[in-house]
């Protein structure tokens, strides 16, 4: 546990150090250093517990009120850990090439501080036992990450986007103050260890902890602040936001069930509703955005779909008794946790090459980037294919677990449960279908074809500093995927612990669904080589032969162009009209008419629906009600001691009277 | 000892009222200062047993250096180099001030009764009369025009929390040092009228810039 508490303090001198050396050069280098650092550190603790050893805390008394600093490993809190510091380390090297020369005046030196205090944050909310030091370190963390996310805030819509994140962190955090003063004050102690006893309203507490932390992680309806911070933030900030950051969402949410007692049916049909819900709309939302940051934070909310439905099945099967249905749903959901942050902080680095490169984020105006940035397209495409839950890579394991999960639901005689279990399989298969179309969109209009707009310099493959931790996080795709059942073995004890089931009978679980896991994955790893194989040959061929490079057929067009290629929207068209109810796009301009068609336009864009139809009346009717207290404040400074002075005293007598 | 800190303590509130009383810039100043020396002596009676020891000596030192004799002085020069001799317009007048302040001596009374301790530290006035202080220290900002009387208002305030803090001093030294920063604080008020010259009350020293404070509207126009 020093370990942990060393790499705590690794990440605070360091964020210190760089904050004191401000604009040189060197701040950037002492932070990053101080990341790794701190993940090498923190990351021997955690595995050594993830491999059995028996979980450890250290506590130091603190003098808030009801707060001490005490933290500590077990296998639930070990695999954030892990995680968070891996994620975080390799962000900041590639961070570190992403903001070199950057274009912006502004200091790095106060962005890598804020960088580090968001890395010691996450690792305080995940090892935290208090919840005191919970909240404190959740605040720490959505602050840190609102000043990461505004490092443009030369421009107004980077400084809106942090806002509208600022006030979506602080009111699930208000729900959060809640859940956590009636636990706590119900057990007469802020300590996790000594919340052991069911509270009444329990599920009441569930739906609580469900807004507060869901409104971190991404689900539908409280995923608004998630399409506009991610765009707005640097590419690494990106990977981490979205990587890891929002997983502490979900990290919350599977602790606090714990505190809750046994958990209800209901419990689980409302987390595999929600993970529905946000994983089909999140993926359609996707298909619809031509910004490629935007696009990938819609992927988020998807995949934190996902994890949700993971979970709600794992609930379902706890309540039911069904401990294989409660193994495999939990441990999809952690390892999923795991994998979405393997390959969506892959993805958003290569998209940060991306626009970087182009200074584009229109995937529109994009195309034909294979060639001038190779490995950035190769390494896009193995996390394209490892999100769209495409075997081997580590996105099928995590999936394929939820789904053998649910198809053991079937086996329950429960009308209830199948209904469930029948949802999840359908909605799965759904959301990996329109997320494979989706990346194919994604990629293809961004790396094939030929570039859609001319470019102000030709674009340059990224330095080592940003492909060295692309090429980590695809291996660890391919790594999982290949061997899923040591993957399933570390996440088993956390698994184990949230189905409140026996490791031996985790295990037996997780056995039962490896070997089919295995074989697809073996087939899957079959044809992968057997393509390479083709590929090989055809070279050999060729390779005596001489090879012409030539256009293709273009179907007669006497003078095509390259604004004549399909774009993001036509190619998303078939989907998207399917599904026009639920994403109401605008389409402005129209088809040319007459013999000899002059000058017409045709864009399409799909805001968000909950923010345009949920979010957007509600603050504007706040901001009515306000407008009326609004005499009360008129600058006098005066009135507003007197105020005060009144407070004060209505607030004496009311206690004392 | 409890007689001599009662005694002390009256002092205090016949001072109090003579500042609500008064319109003389000169005359609130050299209140001020009194009322300084006065609480200079009252960490004297604080510890329980009625002994002394080195903590509180040094506190009754540094306090009626710093309450009663720097921060009168930064005074009287600001009010030499601003140019102000009185308090010609306040909001509320003197006499309806000192009515003002006896009903702030019934509420502090009543109030003091309801939150004193059952033994109570030093002597059983100390909480009214730190109540009394606080509250015309906080009348005298609301109710005067010149930054400088506000200036004195707010060291009357900050002399009732001293007070309060007084009854904890022996044990909860923090409290103490807490009032101490609050000195820091009167000190860059008076520094600031020395340095800008202001004459009148804080929120007019450029009040464009100030109405960008308050949000809403006025925000939106400038932008």
């Amino acid at each position: 546990m020093t370990l942990v508490a060393s790499a705590l303090a690794v990440l605070l001198l360091s964020g210190f150090a760089s904050l004191a050396l401000g604009r040189k050069s060197f701040a950037a280098v002492v932070a990053v250093g101080g990341a790794v650092a701190a993940a090498a550190l923190g990351i021997i603790p955690a595995t050594m517990c993830l491999a059995g050893a028996a979980p450890v805390s250290i506590a130091v008394p603190w003098s808030v009120p009801g707060g001490a600093f005490h933290i500590g490993l077990d296998p639930l809190s070990s695999i954030f850990a892990v995680v968070i510091l891996a994620v975080s380390a390799l962000s900041a090297m590639y961070g570190a090439g992403y903001l070199q020369g950057h274009s912006s005046a502004a200091s790095t030196g106060p962005h890598w501080f804020f960088y580090n205090a968001l890395t010691a944050s996450m690792l305080v909310v995940v090892t935290a036992q208090n919840a005191v030091l919970f909240l404190v370190a959740w605040e720490c963390m959505a602050l840190s990450s609102f000043f990461l996310v505004t490092f443009h805030n030369e421009h107004a819509d980077v400084r809106k986007a942090g806002w509208i994140y600022l006030v979506a962190s602080h009111m699930a955090t208000a729900f959060l103050i809640f859940l956590f003063a009636v636990l706590g004050s119900r057990a007469g102690s802020f300590e996790f260890a000594d919340w052991t006893s069911t509270p009444p309203a329990a599920g009441a507490l569930f739906l609580v902890a469900l807004i507060g932390f869901g409104a971190k992680a991404g689900i539908v309806p409280l995923h608004v602040w998630l399409p506009q911070a991610h765009p707005a933030a640097p590419s690494h900030v990106s990977a981490v936001m979205s990587g890891v950051m929002i997983k502490t969402g979900i990290y919350g949410l599977l602790r606090v069930t714990g505190f809750l007692g046994a958990p209800e049916a209901w419990w689980g049909y409302v987390l595999v509703a929600v993970g529905i819900s946000s994983g089909i709309l999140g993926v359609l939302f996707a298909l619809a955005q031509h910004d490629i940051k935007r696009l990938l934070a819609y992927h988020s909310v998807e995949n934190i779909g996902i994890i949700i439905l993971g979970m709600g099945l794992g609930l379902v099967g706890i309540s039911k008794g069904n401990s294989v249905l409660a193994v495999l749903g939990f441990s999809g959901a952690i390892l999923h946790v795991v994998n979405h942050a393997i390959f969506k902080s892959l993805l958003f680095m290569g998209a940060g090459s991306v626009v970087r490169a182009t200074g584009i984020r229109d995937i529109d105006s994009l195309g034909g980037l294979l060639k001038s940035l190779p490995w950035t397209a190769a390494m896009f495409f193995i996390g394209a294919a490892a999100i769209s839950a495409l075997p081997p890579l580590n996105g099928f394991v995590s999936e394929f677990l939820i789904f053998i999960g649910a198809l053991s639901g079937f086996s329950l005689a429960h009308a209830s449960v199948s209904l469930a279990s029948c949802a999840a399989v359908a909605s799965l298969a759904l959301i990996g279908g329109l997320a494979a179309a989706c990346f194919a969109k994604a990629f293809g209009m961004t790396f094939l074809g030929e570039p859609r707009s001319p470019l102000a310099h030709d674009p340059r493959e990224a330095g080592p500093a940003m492909l060295a931790p692309m090429a980590v996080l695809s291996l660890a795709c391919a790594a999982i995927g290949l061997l899923p059942a040591q993957a399933m073995a570390l996440v088993s004890r956390a698994a184990a612990h949230l189905a409140l089931a026996s490791p031996v009978d985790a295990a037996d679980a997780l056995k039962w669904a490896s070997f089919p896991l295995s074989a697809v994955s073996a087939v899957a790893f079959a044809l992968f080589a057997l393509v390479a194989l083709l590929a090989a040959v055809r070279l050999v061929i060729l390779s005596k032969r001489p090879v012409d490079h030539g256009l293709t057929w273009d179907c007669g067009y006497a003078k095509p162009t390259a604004r004549m290629q399909y774009t993001s929207s036509s190619f998303a068209q078939p989907l998207t009209s399917l599904f026009r109810p639920l994403l109401q796009t605008h389409t402005k301009g129209g088809e040319p008419t007459g013999v000899f068609p002059g000058h017409t336009t045709f864009s399409t864009d799909t805001p968000d629906v909950f923010e345009n139809s949920m979010f957007k009346p509600v603050f504007l009717a706040v901001a009515k009600v306000a407008a009326l207290v609004r005499s009360f404040q008129h600058g006098r400074i005066h009135v507003y001691i007197l105020y005060i002075v009144l407070a004060l005293l209505v607030l004496l007598f009311w206690k004392l009277g | 000892m409890t007689m001599l800190a009662s005694i002390a303590l009256v002092l205090l509130v016949l001072s109090n009222i003579r500042l609500l009383g008064g319109s003389r810039l000169g005359t609130l100043i050299q209140t001020v200062a009194i009322q300084g020396v006065i609480l200079a002596f009252l960490p004297l009676f604080a510890h329980p047993g009625g002994g002394l020891n080195y903590e509180l000596l040094a506190m009754a030192a540094a306090t009626g250096l710093i309450k009663g004799l720097v921060l009168p002085r930064m005074l009287t020069r600001a009010v030499r180099d601003v140019q102000v001799r009185r308090e010609v317009e306040p909001i509320v007048g003197y006499s309806t001030s000192l009515l003002v302040g006896l009903a702030a001596l019934a509420v502090s009374a009543y109030l003091g009764w309801k939150l004193s301790p059952a033994e109570p530290a030093v002597s059983p006035l100390l909480v009214p009369v730190a109540i009394f202080t606080v509250l015309v220290g906080l009348f005298l900002i609301m109710t005067r025009r010149k930054a400088l009387t506000q200036v004195v208002g707010y060291l009357v305030f900050e002399n009732g929390i001293y007070t309060f803090g007084v009854s904890l001093a022996y044990r909860q030294p923090l409290l103490v040092e807490l009032s101490v920063l609050l000195d820091v604080f009167v000190g860059v008020f008076v520094m600031g009228i020395i340095v800008f010259h202001i004459q009148r009350e804080f929120d007019h020293i450029d009040a464009d810039k100030l109405s960008l404070l308050r949000d809403g509207e006025s925000q939106e126009e400038h932008q």
